[in-house]
């Protein structure tokens, strides 16, 4: 009966969005949020985007990637091409941004996912050098000057892309593949024992995360006029990894938070770069002293809703789990 | 002809390079932390330097050591701040911390005086071309060059001969049998950071003289390769540092030399990701399987 | 299956860490239903022998065959699904998995839906996924956790992960176990318990059971045969009665007391 009730809280979250969209998209029409709120709003679902592709890849699974910005940088410049020198619609780009970046993760994390830890953090931080320098030099794509791209990315399409990364992310951690990717965060010997095949589940959680990198990278592209490679430096990644992070290692919802209060705070410190970047650094700092499992631990805000067990009251909150 | 110069420009980075990657290895060595924050106190280093000789108007070698004075103070100061309480925590809650102080130098710094760059005064080493069988090579590059092995050698005398180098080894092959034996381990670790970090304010002073141009995030891109470089040579590893910044430096070298300087930053990248993938453990490292 | 193919054929193996020979020239063969025993003073070799078992090592040596099939260079995931599966020394859990979750993981090689169909939501997701939660609440009575289902399974008490860790192992439906000193840590109830178990176990599931073990007691009493290694090298198996007296054996243990 476990599964009905899933199912139920599933229709509440899908009913309780259409609600978040058309009360945001009512206001958009009737004029009432400015460009710069839309621009914002828009904003914020391109970076919980980010954030839950990067929790799939770092909460879920266990591996430290810092190079998200590189899926994000090809799924810019792979809609971009599809829309502007191909003249494709948008909806293309949006797809054909996914896949190249899923195909890309393949290909990075093939023979990268063997490493561990420290190791692999460096090799996706490489990776995502790698990524910007390639594109610095292409003159197909414009070089370090960048691509012009029109302006497409609407609050409809930000949502409906968000939404689906989201249940995607949601329904493919709640299964035997998602405990798979769980197991493997938890002690990958073990998992390894117990007959997972922990590879192919590290690559499967690379490409998933990449390709919604991917997607975010399209929406990223047509919400500007301009895209160059020095968009998608690793500070980039950082503030992605900072999402995750902060949220909760482990807590899809509480990178969702991390992820609309980081967006709009940046905002309103976009005049003053140097104070933002000082604040994020702090605030990591602060957090990974005080409260290393971040705003959520590995728990989710739905587990507040729920009526908790006597039993399990207290023990959970200083719970806290390795992933190195 | 050409290809020679350009070797001695490769051997010179390399050596500022290796400066850098020896504060890599020794601290993950001994703590196995990535300090990213690394690569930002090359950059102070580069500062300090420019400013004694700017405004205190000394030469060349006061700078360097008031430089290196100042780093190894600075990065004792950061591992007190930042690192220590967490010596027990998750490594990847180590590894976010060194990112969050290496972003809070960089724009505490920009903060402090503002992103625009600086220029190192050219005079502050004599520039002359020496003619050594008919291969024209600046005084400078030799100059670097023989300051990066001096403070080489004399990293490899504390290491070997001294009684807080023989404290490092201890700790770093295992702490906890470190302090039974009566070791000071905190004391060790601080040590580590102080030699670690003055090699890089050094290679800071000595990165200005020679390439001229500093700024505030002038350690992100050569912290990184620094990095590679300790990789390459094998993490943990002294001597290994010291021939995997060089070899960097002469690849990146060549592979200007050959017309492809634009791709010369992602060249790093590359051989830090075949390095990883075929031989983990670098050049000089042994590989070490995980217990179960 | 007769007596003379062995389930687990292990054929001269060992295995070298540089110039180190952790593990030579062992020869073990072990027959459905058994219940063996592997002994040895510490450092003998025996958790890398398992190591080599579940291919986290592979050897350098000789042969190691499950029922005539060699399973040189398989990945342990490979193996674990050919049928050998096992506890870890340290516990090893799934920490912050529940109890149920840490059993679902076990059964996730014999899941029938796919990725796509979990992310779907199609019918055979739910389908496959009700079936492993029935099995496995049905699993977990047999070992009296599941009481505990929904807890984190770093929540449980010392004893109940042991338990669980031995549960786990066995929901990866092996037809060997290797059990790397389950009693470690228990008192004297708890071992006691846990004998039982193992022999219940034993009959319920028609396994094979190989044992690692200090604590000699639980070793001759359950065991019908025993190998004992010693600086990497088998040096005698038999009977526990046999080994009690091999002067070897003795030996090896020079001072510990052995029956």
């Amino acid at each position: 009966m476990k599964l009905f009730k899933q199912s139920k809280s599933f229709w509440f979250f899908i009913l309780l969005s259409l609600a978040a969209f058309g009360i945001i998209q009512a206001l958009i029409i009737t004029g009432m949020l400015n460009g710069f709120y839309v621009n914002t709003i828009i904003f914020v679902a391109i970076n919980i985007i980010l954030a839950v592709s990067l929790h799939l890849i770092i909460g879920i699974t266990g591996q430290f990637s810092i190079g998200h910005a590189g899926f994000l940088a090809v799924g810019a410049y792979a809609s971009a091409i599809i829309t502007m020198k191909l003249q494709l619609p948008f909806a293309a780009a949006i797809i054909v941004a996914g896949l190249t970046a899923a195909f890309t993760g393949l290909l990075i994390g093939i023979p990268s996912l063997r490493l561990k830890g420290d190791y692999l953090a460096i090799a996706t931080l490489g990776f995502g050098e790698i990524v910007r320098i390639v594109l610095l030099n292409v003159d197909y794509v414009g070089g370090a000057s960048g691509m012009q791209v029109s302006h497409l990315t609407t609050w409809g399409w930000a949502f409906t892309c968000m939404l689906i990364a989201i249940i995607v992310i949601v329904n493919f951690t709640n299964s035997t593949h998602g405990r798979a990717c769980i197991s493997i965060r938890e002690d990958e010997t073990a998992a390894d024992a117990m007959g997972i095949n922990t590879t192919l589940y590290k690559v499967v959680a690379f490409a998933i995360g990449a390709f919604f990198a991917g997607i975010a990278g399209a929406l990223y592209a047509h919400n500007f006029y301009i895209i160059q490679p020095s968009n998608f430096g690793f500070l980039k990644s950082f503030d992605i990894l900072i999402f995750v992070v902060l949220g909760g290692l482990g807590s899809l919802s509480g990178s969702v938070i991390a992820a609309i209060l980081l967006t709009i705070i940046s905002t309103f410190l976009q005049e003053y770069p140097e104070t933002r970047m000082i604040i994020y650094s702090l605030v990591l700092i602060v957090t990974m002293l005080y409260r290393p499992q971040g705003l959520m631990g590995t728990r989710e805000i739905t587990s507040l809703f729920k009526k908790r067990k006597a039993a399990e009251g207290g023990t959970q909150d200083d719970s806290k789990h390795t992933v190195a | 002809m050409e290809l020679v110069q350009q070797l001695v420009n490769g051997i010179s980075l390399g050596s500022i390079y290796a400066l850098i990657a020896l504060g890599y290895t020794m601290v993950y060595g001994i703590v196995k932390l990535i300090n990213f924050a690394h690569g930002d106190v090359f950059m102070v280093g580069a500062f300090v330097g420019f400013y004694a000789i700017k405004i205190l108007e000394l030469s060349f070698f006061p700078a360097l050591l008031i430089s290196m004075a100042a780093c190894a103070l600075f990065g004792m100061l950061i591992e007190r701040v930042a690192y220590k309480p967490l010596r027990n925590a998750t490594r990847i809650a180590a590894l976010i911390t060194a990112i969050g102080v290496s972003l809070l130098i960089e724009y505490g710094v920009i903060y402090a005086r503002g992103a625009q760059p600086e220029a190192y005064p050219g005079d502050v080493l004599p520039k002359e071309t020496i003619d050594i069988f008919g291969l024209s090579i600046s005084s400078q590059s030799l100059f670097i060059l023989g300051v990066s092995v001096a403070l080489m050698v004399i990293l490899q005398f504390i290491v070997h001969k001294t009684k807080i180098g023989k404290a490092m080894r201890a700790v770093s092959y295992d702490a906890e049998a470190a302090k039974l034996m009566g070791i000071n381990v905190d004391n060790t670790i601080s040590a580590t950071f102080a030699i670690g970090s003055a090699l890089a304010g050094a290679a800071g002073v000595i990165f200005g003289t020679y390439y001229i141009k500093i700024e505030p995030l002038m350690g992100i891109i050569p912290g990184l390769k620094a990095f590679v470089a300790a990789v390459l040579g094998g993490i943990g590893i002294i001597p290994g540092a010291m021939v995997g910044g060089l070899l960097l430096g002469v690849i990146e070298a060549l592979v200007s030399a050959f017309g492809y300087s634009l791709w010369r930053d992602g060249v790093a990248f590359i051989v830090l990701i075949l390095i990883l993938i075929f031989r983990p453990s670098g050049l000089f490292g042994k590989n070490i399987k995980e217990k179960v | 299956m007769t007596q003379s193919t062995p389930l687990l054929k292990v054929d001269n193996a060992g295995i070298r860490f540089g110039g180190l020979r952790a593990v030579a020239d062992v020869n073990v063969e072990l027959f459905q239903g058994e219940l063996v025993g592997l002994i040895g003073p510490n450092g003998a070799g025996k958790t890398t022998f398992f190591n080599l078992l579940t291919g986290v090592y592979v050897p350098t040596e000789g042969s190691i065959l499950l029922n005539g099939e060699k399973l040189h260079n398989l990945a342990p995931y490979r193996i674990t699904r050919k049928g050998i599966s096992r506890t870890f020394q340290n516990i090893r859990l799934f920490g912050e998995l529940s109890v149920i979750d840490n059993v679902k993981v076990a059964y996730h090689s014999l899941a029938k839906h796919s990725i796509l169909s979990s992310i779907f939501r199609l019918p055979s997701h739910f389908s496959g996924e009700k079936e492993m939660d029935e099995k496995a609440v049905a699993f977990l009575k047999i070992f009296g956790l599941d009481r505990y289902k929904d807890e984190k399974a770093n929540n449980l008490p010392y004893g109940q992960q042991r338990r669980l860790e031995i549960a786990r192992a066995l929901a990866a439906n092996p037809k060997l176990l290797l059990l790397d000193e389950p009693a470690a840590g228990m008192n004297p109830q708890e071992t006691k318990e846990l004998m039982n178990l193992i022999a219940l176990i034993r009959e319920k599931f028609d396994l094979t059971v190989l044992l690692i073990e200090h604590d000699m007691g639980l070793v001759m009493g359950v065991c019908e045969r025993i190998y004992v290694l010693d600086h990497g090298q088998l040096i005698a198996d038999g009977t526990p009665e046999e080994i009690r007296n091999n002067p070897k054996v003795i030996e090896a243990y020079l001072g510990e007391e052995v029956s």
